[in-house]
């Protein structure tokens, strides 16, 4: 079946089986591979994107439901991997592995995108759903305090520009 | 094809690489022909220079997350006296006539390439020396070097490395030896932070992964395996299976030699269906439509619940080897002030690295490249050759980083089928297993039983310890992972010692999961230790301490050079050291100086393995629900001088306490019906990020030792330190795990 989908700011039609779930259209025929497979029934959130904007399981979202909802995946974050938490998780050197952490920016953009200074608490309920095999969750933590930070300085800054050029 | 079997040879390999230093100390010989250096280290394949300046360093190892992409090069860079920032590197390809130990396992790394990988630095400085004082007609004394010049300082002339490149070719690099090393007082990089070189790419999503390989007229392939261990396929409806959509081949793939011996650790092709299809979609569509008739073969009854009996059988009667003995256990225990006995027990568990099992490969005219995410990828080329009837030499191997490895990428199954398809189906093809796959056909960490039985005499003191060892095998020979050897401890630190085991028959393969032996073992002897200490009225660091203190003289250390430190010869376990960290984390954590509320407490626990030595503690709070909450662990660490990239070490460090908690509460692989029950996280669960900690300190005491390893040693005393904080917390001496089986959960 021919699906037309919004990705990334791109229309895009694809040829699939309506029950193909989303990840493996990023994967195999957008050949968008930063979304990653790791348990297929939702359980790990290495799959995460974003559809309007909320973090989804790619892995549990067959093509057939998509519509015109518009699919972000990390490669559409930022024009050139600048986007807060992409800054962040390079700063605290956040991967092990690294296998996890494409769905756990994306987990945690949509987070900030809702919430630009989560507590503690609103960290835990927003990242909880993706695991980490290699166990970097402290500086899971930390990077996304850090890419909070970036995302409010720079709109500090943007304030601060704007009432000069007054 | 050469028959499959396994000598002794290449048991010993296997258990090397599982081994913890008592299993190794058997088998430093075979060991170090392993890991040892098997070729010299030449700079010329390490370093290159380019006219623009431009220094590449190769890294030459296997990185699934272990960091060693970026702390190998820095050894080279440190003694190249190179401008980090602008180095490049360049991840190696599979090459044993260039590189040596190019293997992902037992900690190794460290150990093995410290002085190697810096006499290569130090070789390729002092040639560029050599090209500079040719240039300038200036003895080679009066040159220094400062991040990527030669200086000539008495002339303030420089030379940048890039202008020296083309003057290097005619050099011979010298002697490695005769090079002299930096003082650690002069590192500018070694001992400092550096971001991980995969870093970058990672947070930008590039595919960068074994598992987003592409190749012009990729397919994409399925492979369907019995349950049941060694079973093979006595009919499947294929043809209804070729006309599904996608679908361009599928077929019967027959292990070439019978295969119910499941003890070899890497066993190369085994049976099943191959399904080839456009996309691994069609391929897993198809797949779910198979009706397929097995011939399960001799394992099809083996149960969990059956294991467990036979153990306790085992328990009451004589055992079947000794193992090791010291002094008079059984006289001694009976004359003993107090005696304690208890049965302990541990599941099998499965690795579930999160990228699950992948490898492309294209078969073309007699040749075979294979890009994987291999840990030892030298047995990828040896059996893919072998399964595909070609010489080692017509096999490439492209080693791309791992997303995880924990000890699965040990064993090459997936690489050697999908070298296989490729070859049957005609085309370059990714093969890629589901989770449920990768459950289903794991190499396990092997469970086990301990029966353990100590004396105390009347001042408290340990004065007799057995161990009755109920593990898997044939024989004399234990299931891959599954041995214990002779000097395990507390063996040289109780004067009447005795380790006896018996082995059941077992049919699902086994092997090292990170931290072989250790992940278990260290559970069972630190858990025993604490009823130790509070039947003898002790503090449990005091205890520990006193144990240390009644150590037996180490008995002369292997070799050096080949098989000796740097390799896989392990020496035993050195107390002083081990003291060092206990005292350390003790002092950190104010052990025995806090107040803690009702339901808080703290354990500690120790283990030495892979030359690391580790003393952890952590502070756990127990809710009235039986809801566990790791409050704080604190690690202390003895890895020698040189903790090389100490962020990435500290990273590693929490992920492995976080890595064995998953192992303490909430994993287990259970059989029934010769199958593997757990097929998927839900039930074969990992800490996730509001269990674990909040805060886990890490402190490095620095000794006067060559460096090593850190990935697996961090691991093996978290079980036991949380264990028995929840022993002291709430009165619940958990002796089997996991500990979900007890009814505690994580709050």
């Amino acid at each position: 079946m021919a699906f037309k989908l919004n990705v990334n700011g791109k229309s895009a039609m694809i040829d699939a089986a309506g029950d193909t779930p989303l990840l493996w259209v990023l994967r195999d025929i957008l050949n968008l591979k930063a979304t990653k497979y790791g348990c297929g029934i939702g359980q790990c959130g290495a799959c995460t994107v974003h559809l309007n904007g909320k973090a989804v399981r790619s892995c549990q979202t067959p093509v057939s439901a998509v519509g015109n909802q518009t699919v972000t995946t990390l490669e559409g974050l930022s024009a050139d991997g600048t986007h807060p938490v992409q800054l962040a998780w390079q700063e605290i050197d956040v991967p092990q592995c690294g296998y996890c952490q494409v769905g756990q920016m994306m987990s945690a953009a949509a987070l900030l995108a809702k919430n630009p200074k989560p507590s503690d608490r609103d960290i835990d309920s927003a990242m909880n759903g993706n695991l980490c095999r290699c166990g970097t969750y402290l500086r899971i933590r930390q990077a996304i305090h850090k890419a909070s930070e970036i995302t409010t300085n720079a709109s500090a800054r943007t304030v601060q520009t704007a009432s000069v050029n007054k | 094809m050469k028959k499959m079997r396994i000598d002794r040879r290449s048991f010993l390999k296997v258990s090397a690489l599982g081994g913890g230093g008592a299993i190794l100390a058997l088998y430093v010989k075979p060991a170090a022909a392993q890991f040892g250096p098997q070729v010299p280290p030449v700079p010329s394949n390490y370093i290159k220079i380019a006219p623009d300046g431009a220094v590449t360093i190769v890294a030459k190892n296997p990185d699934l997350g272990q960091g060693v992409k970026t702390m190998l090069p820095m050894l080279i860079a440190e003694e190249l006296d190179a401008d980090w920032k602008k180095v490049k590197i360049e991840q190696a390809d599979f090459d044993d006539t260039k590189y040596a130990g190019q293997i992902a396992g037992g900690s190794t790394a460290t150990p093995t390439n410290w002085t190697p990988m810096r006499q290569v630095g130090a070789a390729g400085r002092a040639m560029l020396i050599t090209a500079a004082a040719q240039t300038w007609n200036v003895p080679e004394a009066e040159l220094s070097t400062d991040s990527g010049k030669v200086l000539h300082k008495i002339s303030g002339r420089s030379l940048d490395y890039g202008l020296l490149a083309s003057k290097l070719d005619g050099l011979k690099p010298p002697a490695l030896n005769t090079l002299k090393l930096k003082d650690a007082s002069e590192y500018k990089i070694i001992g400092r932070t550096q971001q991980g070189r995969d870093t970058p790419a990672i947070a930008a999503g590039q595919p960068i992964f074994a598992i987003d390989m592409m190749r012009p007229g990729m397919l994409y392939a399925s492979f369907q395996k019995c349950g049941v261990f060694g079973g093979k396929v006595k009919s499947a409806n294929l043809d209804d299976i070729k006309k599904m959509p996608g679908v361009r081949d599928a077929f019967v793939v027959e292990r070439p030699v019978p295969n119910e011996d499941v003890l070899p650790g890497d066993p190369g092709l085994e049976n099943g269906i191959a399904i080839v299809a456009d996309t691994w979609w069609q391929a897993q569509t198809a797949r779910k439509k198979l009706q397929i008739e097995w011939d399960e073969g001799k394992w099809a009854a083996q149960s969990s619940a059956e294991f467990a009996q036979k153990a306790e059988e085992f328990s009451k009667q004589a055992p079947q080897r000794t193992i090791h003995a010291d002094g008079d256990a059984e006289g001694t225990l009976k004359s003993a002030a107090k005696v304690v006995e208890a049965a302990y027990s541990y599941p099998f568990i499965a690795h579930a690295p999160l990228e699950p099992q992948n490898c492309t490969a294209e078969y073309k005219d007699g040749k075979c490249v294979i890009w994987t995410n291999s840990q030892i990828p030298g047995n990828a080329r040896r059996l893919a050759a072998e399964a595909l009837g070609i010489q080692q030499s017509d096999v490439t191997i492209h080693m791309i980083h791992g997303g995880g490895g924990f000890g699965r990428r040990l064993t090459n199954d997936y690489a050697v089928e999908a070298a296989y398809i490729s070859k049957q189906a005609g085309a370059p093809v990714k093969l890629l297993w589901s989770r449920e796959d990768d459950f289903a056909h794991d190499y396990y960490r092997p469970g086990g039983f301990q029966f353990l039985k100590a004396g105390l005499d009347s001042n408290g003191k340990v004065v007799a310890w057995r161990n009755h060892f109920v593990s898997y095998g044939e024989g004399e020979r234990f299931a891959s992972a599954a041995a214990m050897g002779p000097t395990e401890f507390p063996q040289r630190f109780i004067p009447n010692y005795a380790l006896h085991s018996s082995v059941q028959p077992l049919g699902i393969r086994t092997g090292s999961l990170r931290a072989p032996s250790s992940n278990a073992f260290a559970f069972v002897i630190q858990s025993f230790l604490d009823e130790l200490a509070h039947a003898a009225g002790k503090d449990p660091v005091q205890f520990r301490m006193e144990l240390l203190d009644s150590a037996q003289p180490l008995p002369p250390a292997p070799p050096p050079g080949r098989g000796g430190r740097g390799g896989f010869g392990f020496p035993g376990l050195n107390a002083d050291r081990m003291k060092g960290v206990l005292q350390l984390v003790a002092e950190k954590s104010n052990w025995g100086k806090r107040t803690l509320p009702k339901g808080t407490a703290v354990g500690v626990a120790f283990h030495y393995s892979h030359l690391g030595y580790f003393a952890e503690v952590a502070e756990v709070k127990v809710d009235s629900g039986m809801k566990v909450k790791v409050n704080k662990v604190w690690v202390a660490a003895d890895i020698g001088s040189q903790i090389i990239n100490p962020g990435f070490a500290e990273n590693l460090t929490h992920g492995a306490v976080i890595d064995g908690m998953s192992e303490l509460m909430d994993q287990e692989i259970t059989i029934d019906k010769g199958r593997v029950v757990q097929s998927n996280f839900h039930q074969h669960k990992l800490v996730r990020l509001t269990q674990a900690p909040p805060e886990i300190e890490v402190h490095w005491l620095k000794t006067n030792n060559p460096p090593t390893g850190l990935g697996e040693p961090a691991l093996p005393p978290i079980l036991p330190a949380i264990a028995n904080a929840i022993f002291t917390a709430t009165g619940k001496r958990v002796r089997s795990l996991p500990l979900s089986k007890s009814g505690f959960s994580w709050a």
